[in-house]
């Protein structure tokens, strides 16, 4: 035993230094940009991605032309004379039944549809959620069940009571009704997001809080509002894309002094009189989706950590 | 006077009986630590004389008033968590003057309330910044303050060290220590599994299994008269040895009947009274067992047994050997060396040793 221990040892101590010391890789392995493996991935991304951005693109660059370029047909080339005509023309003149005055009116009652119904919404449930997460009521969750139940139920199926509750309640065919009407159907899910973000925040923050002489609202205001910045955002994206897109609400409950954006842009892209603008209709449909766009972009970041963080726990 | 007392106090959940008829009387000035196993009830426990749990029978009385159906803040407490649970949004300053904020009391007392409770846990440095930059030390050191700003009386610390590392541990163990000693008259309860801590830090301490007290006493008696081999088995690193055998009466007195063996039990410190004839576990802590060399004479009775195994502890070495079939562990200054193989002889020191009914499982 002892024999073979020494006799390695030596063997070692005899070796020339440089083959000890170049013996195989060392350090870092080395990485090639151009693998069989990093094209396929990235080939990959990019036909994938060029395959949903070339819709984008057939948009932007028909809403840029006038009609008789388009009517050559050349869906995919750029346009040869740049012209803002069909955007001014969407946003302030195209007409929906008698009136003219374009999109701009449709943007604004969606604006005044959506702002309220988002503030209300959120306010509610995250209210709701700390309620259903920290504090044990006779109830809760017979009261969690029944909220959680909602989000399975097909609007359809109540489009027609709600009408009728409207109508007794005097707000059939107003902005206040739709608004309350955007605010109780993003109850469910809106609940249960804040439910399950305040479940995931360490429940010994809020026995500290307790114990510190906080009460429901001075724990609510004071501790957990300012933690729940990420998931205010996630609700706010949420309603805001959900309601700024909404036809079928913004159809039924309201008249059309009153219609939504989207409302209004389906008139305008279906209205079956006069001559297809191609342009007009293309520069309208972005303009109606200029709103939820600029949220994802602004707040993207914001909306992956609240959805992560409010995954952690259900 | 009791500072605190908890009578008869039971708390379900649901058909799960978490504690159960549960009396504890803790006076004013005492460290009292409540150990035991996770899921044995003391967290709970805890919770229920902070009123964060409501109980489901009993009563809770701090200084003298029944709180049971008071909220944590009428309850002239300070809690601690182990997981710090400061509030990440305010300064250290903020944290602490929170709950004071919450009472109304004036401006310039929680000045001088937050200064004097940062001077002595020598956080003044960190008033200003935020929990999130601070050590994990320092956060806990932050958590305590927040309890003694509010100069409750009653404090409450739910396994306040188990998220530091083992040196940040023993450091803080210490300023708690001396904390204790500077407060003389607040009472202190203290959750934890970690039974130096407990033996250490306590006046008394209170050894949960299940939701029942298994024994209060002091660490000594705790340590040294276990009253039950659950006790027995769960205070001690390394833990108590075991041997299987049977009590019978012999000549004038007792003897421990072990295998071929007969351990006289001289000297043996009983609670209740021996009887001839029953079932018994004798234990013995590993510093317990004196080892001798195979031809090493004695006065005392010694037996033989086998080295099976050294574990070296730097102080000291744990020895473990095969006695009669059985397994026991014994504790040897680390200078003394042995090979596996070893033949050795044991001797018992009886007078520190336990004798535990087999049936009952409680010390004779």
């Amino acid at each position: 035993m002892t024999d073979i221990a020494t006799a390695t040892a030596a063997a070692s101590v005899g070796m020339p230094e440089e083959a000890r010391i170049d013996d195989g890789p060392r350090g870092p392995r080395p990485t090639r940009a151009l693998s069989r493996r990093n094209i396929m991935l990235y080939g990959t991304l990019i036909v994938v991605s060029l395959y949903y951005l070339l819709p984008l693109y057939v948009m932007v660059v028909t809403s840029l032309k006038g009609m008789p370029e388009i009517r050559v047909g050349n869906v995919f080339s750029p346009p040869l004379e740049i012209t803002f005509q069909p955007w001014v023309k969407a946003w302030a003149e195209a007409c929906t039944g008698l009136n003219c005055d374009g999109l701009s009116r449709g943007f604004w009652n969606s604006v005044r549809i959506t702002i309220p119904s988002v503030v209300a919404s959120i306010a509610i449930a995250s209210v709701n959620g700390y309620g259903l997460a920290n504090w044990r009521f006779k109830g809760d969750n017979f009261f969690f069940t029944i909220l959680i139940f909602g989000a399975f139920i097909p609007y359809q199926v109540m489009l027609y009571p709600v009408v009728i509750i409207l109508r007794e309640l005097g707000l059939y065919g107003s902005l206040t009704g739709l608004v309350i009407v955007h605010s109780v159907f993003g109850m469910p899910i809106l609940t249960l997001l804040f439910r399950n973000y305040f479940t995931s925040l360490p429940e010994e923050l809020f026995k500290a809080a307790r114990v510190d002489g906080a009460g429901y609202w001075g724990i609510y205001f004071r501790i957990m509002l300012p933690m729940s910045l990420p998931i205010f955002v996630v609700a706010m994206i949420i309603q805001v894309t959900g309601i700024w897109n909404d036809f079928l609400f913004g159809t039924v409950y309201t008249k059309p002094d009153y219609w939504p954006m989207t409302v209004q842009l389906n008139n305008i892209v279906n209205s079956v009189q006069g001559v297809k603008e191609y342009n007009v209709n293309m520069a309208a449909t972005l303009l109606t989706g200029l709103v939820p766009l600029f949220i994802y972009f602004v707040s993207g970041k914001l909306f992956v950590r609240g959805i992560a963080a409010g995954a952690v726990k259900g | 006077m009791h500072s605190v007392s908890v009578r008869d106090v039971s708390l379900n959940f649901g058909s799960v009986k978490v504690l159960e008829k549960l009396n504890l009387d803790i006076t004013e000035g005492e460290f009292l630590v409540l150990l035991g196993p996770s899921g044995c009830g003391k967290s709970t426990l805890l919770n229920c004389i902070a009123g964060l749990l409501d109980v489901s029978d009993g009563q809770i009385f701090i200084n003298g008033k029944n709180v049971t159906w008071e909220q944590p803040k009428d309850r002239g407490i300070g809690m601690v968590f182990q997981s710090y649970a400061l509030y990440p949004q305010m300064t250290v300053e903020g944290n602490l003057s929170f709950g004071l904020k919450n009472q109304g009391v004036p401006r310039a007392e929680i000045r001088e309330r937050v200064d004097r409770a940062a001077k002595m846990l020598q956080i003044e440095p960190y008033l200003q910044r935020k929990p999130a930059h601070l050590s994990g030390g320092q956060r806990q050191r932050v958590a305590i303050g927040r309890a003694l700003v509010r100069e409750a009386g009653v404090f409450l610390f739910d396994e306040p060290l188990s998220n530091l590392d083992a040196k940040l541990r023993s450091e803080l163990r210490v300023e708690l220590k001396r904390l204790h000693q500077k407060l003389a008259h607040n009472t202190m309860i203290y959750v934890t599994h970690d039974q130096i801590e407990a033996l250490t830090l306590a006046d008394r301490i209170a050894v949960m299994k299940g939701g029942v007290i298994q024994q209060l006493a002091d660490p000594h008696t705790i340590y040294n008269r276990p009253r039950n081999l659950y006790v027995a088995g769960f205070i001690g690193s390394p833990p108590m040895s075991f041997l299987d055998g049977s009590v019978t009466a012999e000549g004038g007195g007792f003897v421990f009947r072990f295998g071929d063996h007969v351990i006289p039990l001289d000297g043996y410190v009983a609670d209740t009274e021996l009887r001839p004839e029953f079932d018994a576990i004798l234990g013995v802590r590993p510093e317990h067992v004196e080892i001798r060399g195979e031809n090493e004479t004695s006065d005392t009775a010694t037996f033989p047994a086998v080295v099976d195994l050294e574990e070296p502890m730097g102080a000291d070495s744990l020895l473990w050997v095969t006695f009669a079939g059985q397994t026991l562990s014994v504790r040897i200054d680390s200078s003394r060396r042995f090979r596996p193989g070893d033949a050795v002889r044991l001797g018992f020191n009886l007078p520190m040793a336990s004798v535990f009914d087999r049936k009952t499982e409680d010390r004779m």
